[in-house]
């Protein structure tokens, strides 16, 4: 047993619990556990291992969500070795069903192809796709011609 | 495979690749974003920049794989930003400056194919680069669909669009072809199963994707064996240099700078 250890280790179930209370920092009311970011929870003799999955290669988030995933497990009383890795492709259908109600709840689309998708406030499909590119790389732009409201959908990868 | 598997000749082939791979991305990635702020359009100056912030990202993961491959303690912003503008190993198709919107247009649709049947090209050989594949596959399908569909529109448009858009794919023909020149080691390479196929074959699928998307727009382009196939990765213009002084200039400024 690592040193600094303190107390009994936490097990997975334990770990998965603390983290969904790691928001993603752009959607504070969807975590990283809804979003389908977290491949892998080993608590081992040297810690806490979580394998998380970028959305986007480039996603300039990680360092956010790295940083956030160690201060949340710090109080389990073990180093936390967090790591991104590209093992399984993360993709929109990872995001669980309540990750998809959340982001919905949110004024986001939750990621369908693009004849599928329906506007998050009126729930209208007569929606147009104004660009595949939005504000960050994981998100679309889209108008509702029902509602008359622009609104993002997550793209689907 | 593990990289204590791969032999010399391999993993010297694969530092190739892979450093082409990035600057390749590294580069087009910086040219693009000269449009943040001043695309045609507001959704063109989004999508612009976020295909920028796509390419740099890639190539910040794979000149991370390089870095590993090469474990001499140098870290994947030593790569990027530490070397003097001939080090770098872009194809001549991205070393041009990025120029009008029509310019960026057929650089990117030219591009954004190559690129596509490169990336098929690879395999299982070395999983890292194989898992890195998978998913950037993913983000790219977007861009060639981004170029598809401005193609379609400028070549269809008639007038000074499409005037402007066929003499720039007329001027940049003649390297677009240097994406896909077959690496040092290909051979190696391909019996290590990190290349399914040779550059050569990836090629010839290329062309033909180019001629069915441009023929029935009305366009014919040249894009047989690139003119100085040697030099095709290796000369730079005084475009690139200007674009070199640009996104160094931070890391000059403060080299222990952080994002």
């Amino acid at each position: 047993m690592s040193p600094l250890a303190a107390g009994p280790a936490p097990d997975v179930d334990a770990v998965r619990e603390v983290l969904r209370g790691v928001a993603d920092p752009e959607i504070p009311t969807v975590s990283i556990v809804d979003l389908g970011m977290v491949e892998r929870i080993e608590v081992g003799p040297n810690g806490i291992e979580v394998e998380l999955l970028p959305t986007f290669v480039g996603c300039p988030a990680q360092e956010i969500i790295r940083d956030a995933v160690i201060q949340a497990l710090a109080p389990l009383g073990r180093p936390a070795i967090v790591g991104f890795s590209f093992r399984v492709p993360w993709t929109s259908d990872r995001i669980t069903p309540a990750g998809r109600a959340r982001l919905a709840a949110t004024g986001f689309a939750p990621p369908a192809e693009p004849a599928d998708v329906r506007c998050p406030y009126c729930r209208s499909g007569r929606v147009a796709m104004d660009s595949a590119f939005g504000p960050t790389q994981c998100r679309s732009l889209f108008y509702c011609r029902d509602c008359r409201q622009p609104f993002e959908a997550f793209k689907p990868v | 495979m593990t990289d204590a598997q791969l032999d010399a000749a391999t993993s010297a082939a694969l530092d190739g690749l892979l450093l082409s791979m990035a600057d390749d991305e590294f580069v087009i990635g910086f040219s693009d974003s000269e449009w943040t702020g001043i695309a045609p359009i507001l959704e063109e100056d989004i999508a612009m920049s976020s295909i920028a912030q796509d390419e740099l990202g890639h190539a910040k993961a794979l000149y991370e794989l390089l870095a590993g491959v090469r474990a001499d303690g140098r870290d994947a912003d030593a790569i990027a930003y530490d070397r003097e503008p001939d080090a770098y190993r872009h194809a001549r198709l991205v070393d041009r400056g990025r120029g009008d919107w029509a310019m960026t247009i057929a650089r990117r649709f030219l591009y954004d194919t190559a690129d596509a049947a490169r990336l098929a090209s690879i395999g299982e050989g070395w999983l890292p680069l194989a898992e890195l594949v998978g998913k950037i596959r993913r983000e790219e399908r977007y861009h060639v669909m981004h170029a598809l569909v401005w193609a379609d529109r400028l070549a269809r448009a008639g007038g000074e669009a499409r005037s402007r858009f066929v003499a720039a794919l007329e001027e940049l023909a003649p390297d677009a072809p240097t994406v896909l020149v077959a690496p040092d080691g290909e051979a190696a390479l391909l019996a290590a199963g990190i290349l399914t196929r040779p550059f050569a074959d990836a090629a010839a699928g290329w062309r033909m994707e180019v001629a069915g998307i441009l023929g029935p727009l009305g366009i014919t382009l040249a894009l047989d064996a690139p003119v100085g196939r040697a030099t095709a990765r290796t000369s730079h213009s005084d475009d690139f240099r200007w674009l070199h002084g640009e996104f160094t200039s931070v890391r000059r400024s403060d080299p222990e700078a952080v994002w």
